[in-house]
């Protein structure tokens, strides 16, 4: 198949129905509408189901249903919303159930604005749901990334039995690129023997429940879900380098920022700084060892957010506040420019 | 020798955790011997509360999903809707249910799902302790309507069967209880019509049971019986509030 050009939630819509996923589960709210629009769209055509919930409580919850009796699913919604299902993420990670789950962050907090914002990222990476749990979570850059990540999110789910977050932004979800959907791999998944779908005499029954009032039981469960994130951590993260290699000075940065970044350290370049970039696709589990290395060669670091200053945190762990680690950001839909980082570099002065 | 009565197969050999006199027991079996009757164990997929039957995930022989508060028709939408050809039911408490969880019945409702409510209604939340439900009737004792339900502080009861029979999705609505051999007799009547609607694809179908909970209620188990009769059948009448079956 050639390359066709797509807005960003529709590529993540596409990709999601070519990787198996034909029940969709969802709730109008803007800046990702389009996902919902285009699934009720394709989905007949395909033999799926694309189903408007009363509200974002229910549409988790119907993913709760689904991904327990064994099916793939997905469900979209943008940062209020995201909110309202962390309840229903809370159990679907109590149960270890598949599914994919996708922000399209707008800015807040409260009903906020509808311009791109990376704001959500501590709620994403630190906190969606109750209890001791992580999400895994990755972080396209582009719409061919919108693509491939959303069919691998679907494996990755399955493989590991976890919800996957997929963390995108307005300006990503809207913005329109050419994308190729064959470039996408598929991975080997295991039987879903735990689901709940009708024993037909022929098993036990399966329980799907995060209910242990037994502590011990409960602790042994939660260790169980650590070990699978320890493997996760080990097997799964991912980020890409841009010019680190001499770097002096390293730009970390995810989503639509990185791109605004790459463009400013090509430019420092230019003027003869040594920058580089650092950016994490997968911000859960996070690149924290790829940055430790890079400590040991640069002398600074910038964060580069749609936000206040919320991945700069994981930033000042991995490198253990080795190094001075500064920050630009922008916040309620707003976007820093590439005159903005790049002056930022310059004022951070870095070894020529 | 022949077996004249035996635990249905639908149903597993554990302990209940109920209290004396509650009859949750009661309608646990119920389900179980229209399991067995319909023959549907295998393709059940049942999905538990948050409430007082939370563990009837252990008491069932089918599959089974613990939902989270209220939002067990939901969860059940999720399944019956990527398996059509399963039988999946819930089993949800009012507090559960008409509370928490209004919204996900009244669409489920609206929808159509073809999907079998067991609703509980004791009349107030009995896992936490004894507090208002959403059922609780006017004047009545709770732990958090210490004076009485005053509908000008605490409201009004909301009567289900009545409020869903205005859903044009719901295909069987039915009010019955549990208190007397007769009233057992036609809970069970009126669960296995629940079911065979919905295997008939026939829409939601919802089964309202007037339930006991001496525990709570601060009364004998005989006396709970009696409360279900004098107190809550005039507030809750019994009968058929809606049915498109043809049955």
């Amino acid at each position: 198949m050639a390359k066709v050009l797509m807005k960003g939630n529709e590529a993540i819509a596409e990709a999601a129905i070519k990787a198996g996923c034909l029940h969709y589960f969802g709730y109008p709210i803007t800046p990702q509408t389009e996902i919902a629009e285009y699934m009720a769209k394709r989905m007949p055509k395909v033999g799926g189901l694309c189903l408007q919930a009363e509200s974002e409580v229910s549409a988790i919850n119907m993913i709760y249903g689904a991904a327990a009796s064994g099916t793939r699913c997905m469900t979209s919604s943008s940062s209020p919303g995201i909110s309202l299902k962390s309840e229903g993420i809370s159990y679907i990670v109590g149960c270890d159930l598949p599914c994919v789950i996708l922000n399209v962050q707008r800015g807040g907090p409260g009903l906020g604005g509808i311009q791109p914002s990376q704001a959500d990222y501590y709620q994403a990476t630190k906190a969606l749901g109750h209890g001791d749990m992580h999400l895994f979570v990755l972080a396209p850059a582009s719409v061919q990334e919108m693509a491939e990540l959303t069919c691998e999110a679907f494996d990755i789910a399955d493989m590991y039995r976890v919800p996957v977050l997929i963390l995108a932004d307005g300006a990503l979800g809207q913005m329109m690129e050419p994308v190729d959907f064959d470039t996408i791999k598929k991975r080997d998944i295991p039987e879903k023997d735990w689901a709940a779908c009708g024993h037909g005499g022929k098993r036990k029954k399966n329980i799907l429940t995060s209910l242990f009032l037994n502590p011990e039981e409960l602790e042994n469960s939660v260790l169980a879900r650590y070990e699978k994130y320890k493997k996760i951590d080990e097997n799964e993260v991912r980020c890409e380098q841009f010019m680190t290699e001499d770097a002096d000075i390293v730009v970390v940065a995810y989503g639509i920022t990185s791109r605004i970044c790459k463009s400013a350290v090509t430019a420092a370049r230019a003027k003869g700084i040594k920058v580089g970039m650092l950016r994490p696709i997968t911000l859960s589990p996070f690149p924290a060892k790829e940055l430790k290395a890079l400590s040991e060669t640069a002398s600074k670091f910038l964060t580069v957010e749609l936000n206040m200053g919320q991945m700069i945190t994981d930033v000042k762990l991995a490198i253990e506040c080795s190094r001075p680690v500064e920050f630009l950001g922008r916040t309620g839909g707003s976007m820093m420019t590439v005159e903005d980082v790049l002056a930022k570099i310059e004022e951070m002065g870095g070894n020529k | 020798m022949s077996v004249v009565f035996k635990k249905p197969n639908a149903m597993s050999d554990v302990p209940m955790h109920y209290c004396p006199g509650c009859t949750h027991g009661i309608v646990h079996r119920l389900v179980a011997e229209v399991l067995d009757e319909l023959g549907i164990e295998g393709q059940a997929v049942g999905v538990a509360p948050v409430g007082c039957a939370v563990f009837a995930y252990n008491y069932f022989e089918c599959d089974m999903i613990e939902a989270a508060h209220g939002r067990a028709p939901a969860v059940a939408t999720g399944v019956k809707r990527t398996h059509p050809d399963n039988v999946v039911f819930t089993y949800q408490g009012d507090g559960d249910l008409a509370a928490i969880g209004t919204a996900e019945t009244v669409h489920v409702g609206a929808r159509g799902e073809n999907i079998t409510i067991i609703f509980i209604n004791n009349a107030n939340y009995g896992m936490t302790g004894g507090q208002m439900a959403p059922t609780t009737m006017l004047g009545q004792v709770t732990t958090t309507s210490p004076y009485g339900r005053d509908k000008n502080i605490q409201g009004h009861p909301i009567h289900v069967c009545e409020l869903m029979a205005t859903l044009d999705g719901v295909a069987y609505a039915e009010r019955v209880a549990v208190n007397d051999v007769k009233g057992v007799r036609a809970t069970k009547k009126a669960i296995k019509k629940a079911f065979q609607a919905q295997i008939d694809k026939k829409g939601l179908s919802i089964v309202e049971i007037l339930s006991t909970c001496p525990t709570n209620w601060g009364l004998s188990p005989v006396e709970a019986l009696k409360f279900v009769e004098e107190k809550m059948k005039p507030v809750y009448p019994l009968g058929v509030y809606k049915d498109t079956t043809g049955y």
